[in-house]
């Protein structure tokens, strides 16, 4: 592997985000997350642009990158048409292929981000599906999801959806042809080796902090240390 | 003055949305938490207007989500809305039409850096052929499901068998809008509107009769963030977006509240309930909240179809105020039940927000 910075701009998320930003700090300015954590959209493309090796390398090992909203608005007040936000995607791209991601505690969320939504689209065939989003996970759902949920059959049917239901219409069954193609985009687009690599290196982490998988899972998917957010010192 | 300066702005950023024969693909969270809302897309397009929307049980989740959780490489992304394209192209359409905000940034951004790099666009082809033996056209014509309520807005008040207005007073109902941030924010030239001022909400709003509130954090973020919240350590950032909104909003008293995102209804809708239980706070009349609407329930509702047939009993905040203050007819004690009247029992109620 080549210098950080060139694989860096290998991405084409990186090529279009990054082209000539003057440091205004307009995007910190605006940005949903710079107002919640300790974060800055500005220093991230000051590093990404010093071209400083151990600078971007502290990056990608950092929790810094993982604040992200990836809400864009960045982009739309960017005088220069940059896009950190963009940049943001590119450099926890590298920092997942790379392992670094289990350096730090946002990092580590990958590990319960991957194995939701990845399973949901190679079991469904959706992002997000009533059989895995359980309201004891998500009690702000309300107690409405609850019952929702307990009724999903009935509760759906009452709306005119085709739940689980051959053919087109809400939540219908994905046929079984068309998972088997959403595998074989994993397999030959290097989906299935991001799954592979989040879930070898978190493996290894997990081991180091004495935890098995499933405990590594509710650690990372539940657990927030103090100091990340501006109201904390 | 100033309004007239804005619809200047908003003549600048209108799209061309053709009027018939598209290519529709539903959205992930939606189908989750508004199923009603999607039926009633394709009952108004196609059985009330009749224009044709094909859609195909073969498409699948664009990927959004989980690539706006860094959960899989561009590549992946890419190649899987290859795929839905290909489905378009096979079904015999050009004009693709997605009911997800997420989904409809996520084609606007790869159909741009598909034209800034074409070398990209190439090898996305070769790997759709390799995994799938699918080849595909770029649509013609790409758009929001709320682009063509927005194009039959004027079509469906035609049809309104309710105006937005308050019964009681005679003044028109006074609505925020709030638009995704993945609709204009990248590509704003791609909205109705633009990015700053966009008119594909407040244009039904007024075409329907209601007046648009403009406030201080009206562009500002649902809060969704993706990761923040689909992980459960990190969703103070996602209720802290949505409560500095509402702080903003609260003091024009908005009747309701008209978005075109899947999850931002969803987030409007639910932290409403969490800073109710958790600070006492309600935003609404009366210890309700501020009933959170998407547009094609705005419309079901001003054509007159029945609230729990369109799915509003799925919201956490009630919306029997609103639909009190536009004097629709709604039957209370029908709101859970299921078809033919099975008795599902109903959701307990909330400790502090007020619901019917």
């Amino acid at each position: 592997m080549g210098k950080l910075y060139d694989e860096l701009l290998k991405d084409y998320r990186a090529k279009e985000g990054l082209k000539t930003c003057i440091n205004c700090g307009t995007c910190t300015a605006i940005c949903p997350a710079a107002e919640f954590y300790k974060y800055d959209p500005r220093k991230v493309m000051d590093i990404v642009q010093s071209k400083d090796e151990a600078e971007i390398e502290k990056l990608l090992k950092s929790d810094f990158i993982w604040y992200c909203g990836e809400c864009m608005s960045c982009v739309t007040r960017c005088p220069r048409r940059n896009g950190p936000g963009l940049v943001i995607m590119a450099l926890r791209n590298l920092s997942a292929r790379l392992g670094y991601f289990v350096c730090s505690e946002k990092g580590r969320q990958l590990y319960p981000l991957t194995r939701i939504l990845t399973g949901n689209i190679l079991n469904y065939g959706y992002c997000v599906y009533p059989d895995t989003f359980k309201w004891e996970d998500h009690v702000e759902s309300g107690p409405v999801w609850k019952w929702h949920t307990e009724h999903i059959e009935d509760t759906m049917a009452r709306v005119g959806a085709n739940f689980k239901g051959d053919g087109p219409g809400v939540l219908r069954k994905i046929p079984r042809e068309s998972l088997d193609e959403l595998k074989s985009i994993f397999d030959v687009t290097g989906g299935t080796e991001r799954i592979e690599t989040v879930e070898r290196y978190s493996k290894e982490k997990a081991e180091e902090l004495g935890m098995d998988m499933e405990e590594y899972f509710r650690e990372t998917f539940e657990h927030t240390s103090s100091g990340h957010l501006n109201s904390e010192d | 003055m100033i309004y007239q300066g804005k619809q200047k702005i908003w003549a600048d950023y209108q799209k061309e949305i053709p009027d018939n024969h598209w290519f529709y693909v539903r959205s992930c969270i939606r189908q989750n938490f508004f199923p009603g809302a999607e039926k009633m897309f394709l009952e108004i397009c196609r059985n009330l207007l009749g224009r044709d929307f094909f859609e195909t049980e073969y498409h699948t989740t664009c990927g959004g989500i989980a690539y706006h959780c860094d959960t899989i490489p561009q590549e992946t992304v890419m190649t899987i809305v290859a795929r839905q394209f290909a489905l378009m192209t096979e079904a015999g359409y050009e004009n693709y039409v997605a009911s997800c905000i997420t989904s409809f940034g996520n084609y606007t951004e790869i159909i741009e850096t598909w034209r800034e790099f074409p070398e990209l666009e190439t090898k996305i082809r070769e790997l759709l052929w390799k995994a799938c033996r699918r080849e595909f056209k770029i649509p013609k014509y790409l758009a929001h499901a709320s682009d063509l309520i927005y194009k039959y807005r004027n079509e469906i008040a035609a049809r309104a068998k309710y105006r937005l207005i308050n019964r009681h007073t005679g003044e028109p109902l006074k609505a925020v809008e709030h638009i995704g941030c993945h609709y204009a924010k990248m590509f704003p030239s791609r909205g109705v509107g633009g990015a700053e001022y966009p008119y594909v909400l407040a244009g039904m709003i007024e075409a329907w009769g209601g007046n648009v509130i403009d406030y201080p954090e009206r562009r500002h973020c649902c809060g969704y963030g993706f990761r923040q919240y689909h992980v459960k350590a990190n969703r103070g950032y996602s209720l802290s977006n949505t409560h500095k909104k509402f702080e903003s909003m609260e003091p024009y008293h908005p009747d309701f509240i008209l978005t075109n995102c899947p999850g931002c209804p969803y987030f409007m809708d639910r932290w409403q309930y969490v800073i109710a239980e958790t600070e006492g706070k309600t935003y609404g009349e009366n210890g309700y909240g501020i009933p959170v609407l998407t547009y094609e329930e705005l419309a079901s509702l001003v054509l007159g179809y029945d609230p729990w047939d369109i799915g509003l009993q799925l919201h956490q905040v009630a919306v029997e105020p609103l639909l009190d203050k536009i004097g629709i007819e709604y039957d209370p004690k029908a709101k859970y039940l299921g078809l033919d009247e099975k008795d599902l029992m109903k959701p307990e109620l909330p400790g502090v927000l007020r619901c019917c």
